[in-house]
């Protein structure tokens, strides 16, 4: 056992003193894996990220419930002021439609379109905002009774936006897993076909090798060895790209969530996909690195 | 004891290299194969090395006919033969210490048994201060002699060797065909394939004589060892 542990080391160590003597070929090739790596996670910790955000505005389930046009002011704070009243609201909001045109002309595309019309097509709108312990059942409640009044044109809530983002973020979660596995297998493919040309290159040591009685499992572990260090520092260089992605992406995030009166929490890859981008490197590596040597090192036979 | 019993190896696209050949070998014996090119040497230790398989007869070593052992045995079947080529088969990158270790670190051996055999063999090879030079320092004799330190380092039950003098001078064959000598003499069987007819003349050895796939004559060593410069 010792000894199977003491060649297994040496076999180890020797793989990388034989990557260490090619820096610039090893340091290219576990940058390509590396980025290959990181892509996708990085691409995933987003979506996730993205995912926790949107999943913390699911609790906001305000509505919007806008007055027929012509409808006076007085009329949308009376039934503000109803609404309030409900056991299921916690707050309610009035905006005017002049607010509501001041603030669709500040946009640079609708502004000139409003403008052009000559007067103000947008109605009273009441916001409300439930309590967070109101039922859906008693909200949809409400709602129809709203919906069911005369001065009142249109209810529509306002997390309907969410529920399609949510749709978005997990179609690009289910592509970027696509992704990711296109990228593992070219990392696969990456190590193998860097195997391949190591094989080549050793060729006489694998003949003589052979010759002196050496196995198969003799001759394929310093390949294995190989693979599995590529995997291993491409894994460690994805984990860079995404710390230093991480670094430079948080300040502006950080800005863009305060708009949507939201925080960034927790930032960055959790232990877990740290350990699953280092699994990820090293199974693709040594998978590459398996299939070169099945594929090559039956076809070197000895010669005399 | 080996034997090749009524063997017979045709080559791709039917080229015949040996035909019904028959020969025994006993422990500790020194043979000759000699002949031209063509006739059959080279094959003959190609079948001893595994390295090909007869195409009809046996190849019993012990009794037991290896010339159809499975893939996964050979390995541990050729770990018992050394081998010394005419091209020496060294690897380039590696100074002539890591040349002589690696049938034993095939063999597993741990690093002090490894250390100790290793400059045992080229001790007995006269290389001993030139452990740490790569091959392409050394003189083509001492590449042969790292190769024939390498051969004999896991104490194998045969030594074969194909060539070995093929690119020397004749004071340098000499002297690794006397090497050779006296490794047998401490028990080595050996088979040593040349077409050097006078320098095998010159060994107390037996000497068999191939002809287009077939041995033509077989006699055993009957001269005294030869002596340096005669």
């Amino acid at each position: 056992m010792g000894a199977w542990l003491t060649r297994h080391l040496q076999n180890a160590l020797a793989a990388l003193g034989q990557l260490s003597r090619a820096p610039v070929a090893t340091a290219l090739t576990v940058t390509v894996i590396g980025i290959a790596l990181a892509l996708p996670a990085g691409l995933l910790a987003a979506v996730q990220g993205a995912q926790r955000v949107a999943g913390s505005w699911e609790d906001i389930r305000d509505f919007s419930v806008y007055l027929k046009p012509g409808k006076p002011l007085e009329a949308a704070r009376d039934l503000a002021r109803e609404i309030g009243k409900h056991e299921a609201v916690a707050e309610t909001r009035v905006v005017t439609a002049d607010d509501a045109m001041a603030e669709f002309t500040e946009d640079p595309g609708l502004g000139d379109a409003l403008r052009s019309l000559g007067h103000n097509p947008l109605p009273h709108t009441v916001v409300v905002r439930p309590t967070a312990q109101a039922s859906t059942a008693s909200l949809d409640a409400l709602r129809a009774k709203l919906e069911a009044r005369p001065e009142v044109d249109l209810v529509q809530l306002d997390t309907q936006w969410l529920a399609r983002l949510a749709a978005i973020l997990d179609f690009v979660r289910r592509a970027i897993w696509i992704g990711a596995a296109l990228l593992v297998a070219a990392v696969i493919m990456i190590v193998g076909n860097t195997i391949r040309l190591d094989i080549q290159n050793r060729r006489q040591e694998i003949e003589v090798s052979k010759l002196l009685g050496a196995t198969d499992a003799f001759v394929r572990r310093p390949f294995l060895y190989i693979g599995f260090w590529y995997g291993l520092l491409g894994g460690l260089v994805a984990l860079l790209l995404l710390g230093a992605g991480a670094l430079v992406l948080r300040p502006p995030l950080e800005r863009l969530l305060q708009v949507y009166g939201t925080t960034l929490g927790g930032f960055g890859l959790p232990a877990p996909a740290v350990l699953a981008v280092i699994a990820g490197g090293l199974a693709a590596g040594c998978a590459g690195a398996w299939i070169a040597v099945g594929r090559h090192l039956s076809e070197i036979q000895p010669r005399v | 004891m080996i034997r090749l019993d009524q063997i017979t190896k045709l080559y791709a696209g039917g080229r015949e290299a040996l035909r019904d050949v028959t020969l025994e070998i006993s422990p500790g014996e020194l043979i000759f194969l000699t002949g031209h090119s063509g006739a059959g040497k080279s094959t003959i230790l190609k079948l001893l090395a595994l390295v090909e398989r007869p195409t009809r007869g046996q190849l019993l070593v012990d009794g037991r006919n290896v010339g159809r052992l499975p893939p996964a045995d050979i390995p541990a079947y050729r770990r018992q033969v050394g081998m010394v080529f005419q091209d020496h088969k060294l690897l380039e990158d590696r100074s002539a210490f890591d040349n002589v270790a690696l049938p034993l670190v095939i063999a597993g051996l741990t690093r002090r048994d490894l250390e100790k055999r290793v400059r045992a063999a080229l001790d007995q090879v006269g290389l001993l201060d030139k452990e740490r030079q790569p091959p392409r320092q050394l003189s083509a004799g001492e590449q042969q002699r790292v190769g024939i330190a390498r051969a004999v380092v896991a104490h194998p039950r045969l030594l074969i060797a194909d060539e070995p003098t093929g690119n020397l001078d004749a004071e340098l064959s000499l002297e690794i065909m006397q090497l050779f000598r006296r490794f047998n003499e401490v028990g080595v069987t050996m088979v040593i394939a040349t077409h050097d007819l006078a320098l095998a003349g010159r060994i107390n050895g037996r000497h068999v004589v191939l002809h287009k796939g077939q041995i033509r004559s077989d006699e055993p060593g009957v001269r005294a060892d030869v002596r340096p410069g005669s």
